[in-house]
């Protein structure tokens, strides 16, 4: 397939990157002030020096890259909450034209479900959007294996900077600050953690899978009952470990439809406590029990593999 | 959780006592001598009821059968039992409370959560590394009636809001905390 990669942040230069691995070809490279496009495939490695270089990524324009000729849009842009834009746009012009769309952006998916849906009904192209929630793992082409009527309630821990904040608080008696320092140091938290560290980015990707169960009801991040891990001291920590448990952030969509984030006591060598960066989705299915799904939530080439599988999943146009 | 008649169980049962001496050792007799499990007296001496009675409430364990023959021996006995078995105190609950815990009064958190929730505060373990003026946290185990237990926490949450403290609730549903 010819694929048009929209953002080129960690997730969107691995996609370009790792797409002729996969045997598509990347028509299109867009970061959000510069463009590369050509019919005939662009040369990925000139692209991905420049970016690096800090230079522009070629002459055309992010809209050209748009409108370029493309059998799939992969939306790679930074989340952005409210409207979602320019996501929901790019993912309006897409289907418009009749072509697929993969997300790797929540906004759209998170905060205007229901648009995106009709939009799609309206067009020859399909939307997907594995890589909106953990990552590498297959959490909802799962549920849609399992079909979304045999899942009763998913939990788990989504958000591999808040899991590695307090694994090592638990650990080593450290203060939040300190650790916060820490991941900071190591690249696993950003220098800005604010949606890691609060409970946001955990939201929006239980928010996406309540929106895939829910049959009869949208969901947006307004909808989701949030707390995060800032203000945990390291006594907390100490007092669940002393009764063999530890705290996790986690997320939640219950049997009865509501989406929860927020510190849990979890049992310490249960299998939810998860250690270090790593995230797993835990899913009650009616008939076969629990699922348990585990692996990276995040990064460049693991996100860029679920969005390359997604555009696997695609028909042809 | 199993069917069988021989768990034991955690019982509350509330008696009237006559306000005389030794009344209420009469009244624990019946329990001792039938295979209870005293856990708890709580004697509200003060507090008369209109009939001039004074309340206790008494937390017990006993088989579900064995439960049976004490409530029988405290009537037989003539102690006035007000209520008895409707607390099942059969879910254990853990909870971390986060904040300055002790600057708001940690006893009356505590005495709050007992008497506006089915729950009794069965542990308690604080821990105040920078002090008690700094923030601190408190590990509470809470017994609950069977199927309380959400209805328990969503009450704490509110007693915890008010006093700008955080509830680290266990997680529901999946392996229990």
């Amino acid at each position: 397939m010819n694929i048009a990669v929209l953002g080129a942040g960690a997730v969107g230069t691995a996609v370009a990157d790792l797409a002729g691995d996969y045997g598509h070809t990347v028509t299109a490279l867009a970061d959000s002030s510069s463009a590369v496009v050509d019919a005939d495939g662009i040369d990925v490695a000139d692209a991905l020096a420049a970016k690096r270089a800090d230079e522009p990524l070629g002459d055309a324009t992010p809209d050209d890259a748009l409108e370029a000729a493309y059998d799939v849009l992969v939306e790679a842009t930074p989340t952005t909450l409210g409207d979602a834009q320019p996501g929901f746009g790019h993912v309006a012009r897409a289907l418009e034209r009749d072509r697929h769309v993969v997300l790797a952006n929540k906004g759209p998916v998170a905060e205007r479900f229901g648009e995106v849906r009709e939009l799609e009904a309206e067009s020859a192209g399909t939307v997907r959007f594995e890589a909106t929630v953990g990552g590498a793992m297959p959490v909802l082409s799962t549920i849609e294996d399992f079909d979304s009527d045999q899942i009763t309630a998913v939990r788990g821990v989504l958000n591999g900077t808040a899991n590695f904040i307090l694994t090592r608080m638990g650990a080593e008696g450290l203060g939040y600050e300190h650790v916060l320092a820490e991941a900071q140091d190591l690249g696993v938290a950003e220098a800005d953690p604010t949606f890691d560290v609060d409970g946001t980015d955990a939201a929006l990707k239980c928010v996406i899978v309540a929106n895939v169960l829910a049959d009869d009801r949208e969901y947006t991040l307004e909808d989701a009952e949030v707390q995060g891990i800032e203000d945990i001291p390291g006594s907390a920590l100490e007092l669940a470990t002393e009764d063999a448990r530890t705290i996790r952030l986690i997320g939640e969509v219950t049997p009865a439809g509501e989406v929860r984030v927020g510190p849990r006591l979890v049992p310490e060598h249960g299998t939810l406590a998860v250690t270090g960066t790593e995230n797993i989705v835990q899913l009650e299915t009616e008939h076969a029990g629990r699922l348990n799904v585990s692996g990276r939530g995040a990064g460049g080439p693991e996100t860029a593999t679920a969005v390359l599988a997604d555009v696997g999943r695609l028909p042809e146009l | 959780m199993s069917d069988s008649t021989d768990e034991v169980r955690a019982y509350t049962v509330r008696l009237e006592l006559v306000d005389e001496p030794g009344e209420l050792l009469r009244a624990l007799e019946p329990i001792a001598n039938n295979g209870g499990n005293l856990l708890s007296i709580f004697h509200e001496r003060g507090n008369v009821t209109p009939r001039g009675h004074i309340p206790v409430e008494v937390d017990l364990e006993a088989t579900p059968e064995r439960f049976d023959v004490v409530v029988d021996a405290l009537r037989e006995a003539g102690i006035n039992v007000i209520q008895a078995g409707a607390h099942h105190y059969s879910e254990s609950l853990t909870i971390v409370l986060t904040g300055h815990i002790v600057n708001t009064d940690l006893s009356n958190t505590l005495s709050r959560i007992q008497e506006s929730t089915d729950a009794n505060v069965t542990d308690l373990s604080l821990s105040a590394p920078e002090g008690t003026d700094d923030v601190s946290s408190a590990r509470l185990r809470l017994a609950t009636e069977e199927g309380q237990a959400a209805a328990t926490l969503a009450t704490v949450r509110d007693i915890a809001d008010e006093k700008d403290l955080r509830v680290i609730e266990p997680l529901m549903g999946g392996e229990v905390a």
